[in-house]
């Protein structure tokens, strides 16, 4: 323990962000990025179809994060967005003529405006109650999309030919070119939470899951920082629903408003670790490795997942990363700001 | 004009059903904060465990409850004291994301030991018999048992915690668990005894919703969010509030389905937001909470 007494004064300190994790990580990384990237020109297409659910499912593991991790917004209705952005890459691809990849983003914009009212409504409760109100919201959109015949009622609508062809002509294009959508989005999705939470948002927010009246306090405004966030990780949820539907080429209600697409999300998070940004990436390895020997067990797999999530959650509520960092003190997307000291003594 | 008539009144039966599952999830918000998303899997479960009763026994859905009622009651007091009062604190991870697995695991359980298959409980006349009030308004003798039940159960439950030395320490818990323990009181326990008591509750709802509709390990999520609805709708804290609200969204859902089959339980959700957006605490909002 060094003595920080009055006899000693500080010259010069500076704040440390990366750690050597982080910056074998970011090697590494590249590396990684490099070998994802050129998959599609020896992978087969079994290996490609397997990458993009696994990119889409990191995806909404990290969105489902930022939301409940960072902003305490414990949302259990989350397919409300991957629903609406799925529907939404069908009506402005079949309606408006725009093209299927253009359509990602252009969903996720469409629906981050929706997610306004939504947030008037559900901000209403709070904490726990939040989480079973945006469930219901998810639960009208089912039952009222259901309703459209336009959009194929209940039985839902396949995606026209021509617009699938217009992305490539041949099936090994499109593939790729899906293939590189999703490696985007799921690249883009990590980079962006990670600068979001090293910016002063992120400390805000981190601030807010702390404790809501100290962060208020110091000058937070707690409800414009998760509105901000809500709105954020509807448009993300959105443009991976857009992504999701179009590799699927078919969407019906209960198929885009599905809970388990929640489920999911909440178990591969709270079993890597809640609040890091590596814990969602473990829990998708972990998630898919395990799926497929278990695939045969579809019920056992599901019983396994919940207590699973349960024990961690009481044992362990950090997650398997958050056991791995006490441990080693290992950050490969360091967040946290540390401070050096050089002391004149 | 007579068939909207009946339309309500069958609504403000159903209600009654609602208000039964919503007083349980009430008392467990009250008494613990806690938001148990498991408590449609519970009723769920009650109605599965009713169902292996009466096969081995051969008693009727009614009797079948002085062995339902006491198992759930175990179940709920082993579920608290084991897990849920682990997860107690100022946290709302722990016990919303628990509550949420374990919701999973018990849909999954039965699922593999009952199989997916539509289920229901067979009471015998009761079921289909009615009273004919007017021309084209009668009412059925098994929704108004289930009425008359749910408003037994809220003035029950108002004289427990008003009257009795257990209500006092459920309340007191409630209200400040720290202080409570200095006067002696094991909060631990209490919170045992009150998620016991709001699972005999749900056991009681369980078996009456299992005579009335049929049922399967899938539908436990969406009696969790009736119970939810009819609760906010009300005013947290109090529990004729749970009453109005089930009535309420009883009598939506009918009206919703008078219209169009489709529209039954979208009408219902629906008037809940209305709610939501016009009066965020309730109806009748007795503590406010959060």
């Amino acid at each position: 323990m060094t003595d920080y007494s009055e006899n000693t004064n500080v010259t010069s300190y500076k704040v440390v962000r990366s750690t050597p994790a982080s910056r074998i990580g970011s090697v590494i990384g590249f590396i990684l990025f490099i070998i994802l990237v050129s998959l599609p020109n020896w992978g087969d297409r079994a290996t490609i179809r397997l990458f993009v659910e696994i990119f889409y499912i990191l995806s909404l593991a990290q969105m489902w994060n930022l939301l409940a991790g960072y902003g305490g917004l414990v949302s259990v209705g989350q397919q409300a967005f991957i629903g609406l952005g799925g529907y939404m890459l069908f009506i402005i691809t079949i309606n408006f003529g725009f093209g299927a990849i253009w359509a990602i983003p252009l969903s996720g914009i469409i629906c981050a405006f929706i997610s306004l009212p939504i947030a008037f409504l559900v901000f209403r409760l709070r904490g726990h109650y939040f989480a079973i109100g945006t469930w219901v919201v998810a639960e009208v959109f089912l039952l009222g999309f259901a309703q459209i015949p336009s959009l194929g009622g209940g039985s839902g609508k396949s995606l026209p030919i021509a617009i699938v062809k217009a992305i490539s002509d041949t099936r090994a294009g499109r593939d790729a070119a899906i293939y590189w959508t999703a490696l985007f989005v799921v690249v883009s999705t990590i980079a962006i939470v990670y600068l979001l939470l090293r910016s002063r948002h992120g400390l805000a927010l981190t601030a807010i899951r702390d404790s809501e009246e100290a962060s208020n306090s110091l000058g937070v405004d707690n409800f414009k920082a998760k509105l901000l966030v809500y709105i954020f990780a509807a448009f993300g949820t959105a443009a991976i629903g857009a992504l999701i539907f179009l590799t699927k080429l078919r969407i019906s209600p209960s198929a885009a408003f599905d809970i388990n697409w929640t489920t999911t999300v909440i178990f591969i998070v709270v079993i890597g670790g809640i609040g890091t940004i590596e814990g969602p990436i473990l829990g998708t390895i972990i998630y898919f490795l395990l799926r497929e020997p278990l695939s045969d067990f579809g019920t056992w797999y599901l019983i396994l997942l919940g207590a699973t999530a349960v024990i961690v959650m009481l044992k362990a509520p950090q997650g398997i990363w958050g056991i791995i960092t006490h441990r080693f003190d290992l950050r490969f997307f360091p967040v946290q700001r540390r401070l050096h000291l050089k002391l004149d003594e | 004009m007579i068939e909207w008539a009946n339309t309500i009144v069958q609504g403000i039966l159903t209600g009654g059903l609602y208000a039964m599952f919503a007083s349980g999830l009430a008392i467990i918000f009250g008494v613990m904060r806690l938001v148990n998303i498991t408590h449609g899997d519970l009723i769920v479960l009650a109605a599965f465990i009713a169902m292996v009763v009466i096969e081995t026994t051969g008693f009727n859905p009614f009797l079948s409850l002085i062995i339902v009622l006491p198992i759930m009651f175990v179940i709920g007091y082993m579920l608290q004291r084991g897990i849920l009062n682990y997860t107690l604190g100022d946290d709302l991870l722990p016990p919303l994301l628990v509550t949420f697995g374990l919701s999973i695991v018990i849909q999954n359980v039965l699922l593999e030991v009952f199989s997916a298959d539509s289920q229901r409980l067979k009471a015998g006349a009761i079921e289909t018999s009615s009273i004919q009030l007017v021309d084209g308004l009668s009412i059925g003798i098994f929704p108004l048992i289930t009425l008359v039940t749910a408003i037994a159960m809220i003035v029950g439950l108002q004289q427990l915690f008003n009257l009795t030395r257990l209500g006092r320490a459920f309340r007191a818990t409630s209200d400040d668990a720290t202080t409570a323990q200095l006067m002696g009181i094991n909060h631990r326990h209490i919170f045992g005894l009150a998620m016991g008591l709001a699972l005999g509750l749900v056991a009681i709802a369980g078996v009456l919703m299992a005579v009335r509709s049929n049922f399967d390990p899938s539908i436990g999520p969406t009696k969790l969010l009736y119970a939810f609805e009819a609760v906010i709708i009300g005013g947290l804290g109090s529990l004729w509030g749970t009453l109005v609200g089930g009535i309420i969204l009883g009598v939506a859902q009918n009206i919703g389905a008078k219209i169009d089959p489709g529209w039954q339980i979208l009408a219902g959700h629906i008037a809940f937001l209305i709610v939501l957006v016009f009066k965020p605490n309730g109806l009748f909002p007795r503590t406010r909470d959060d």
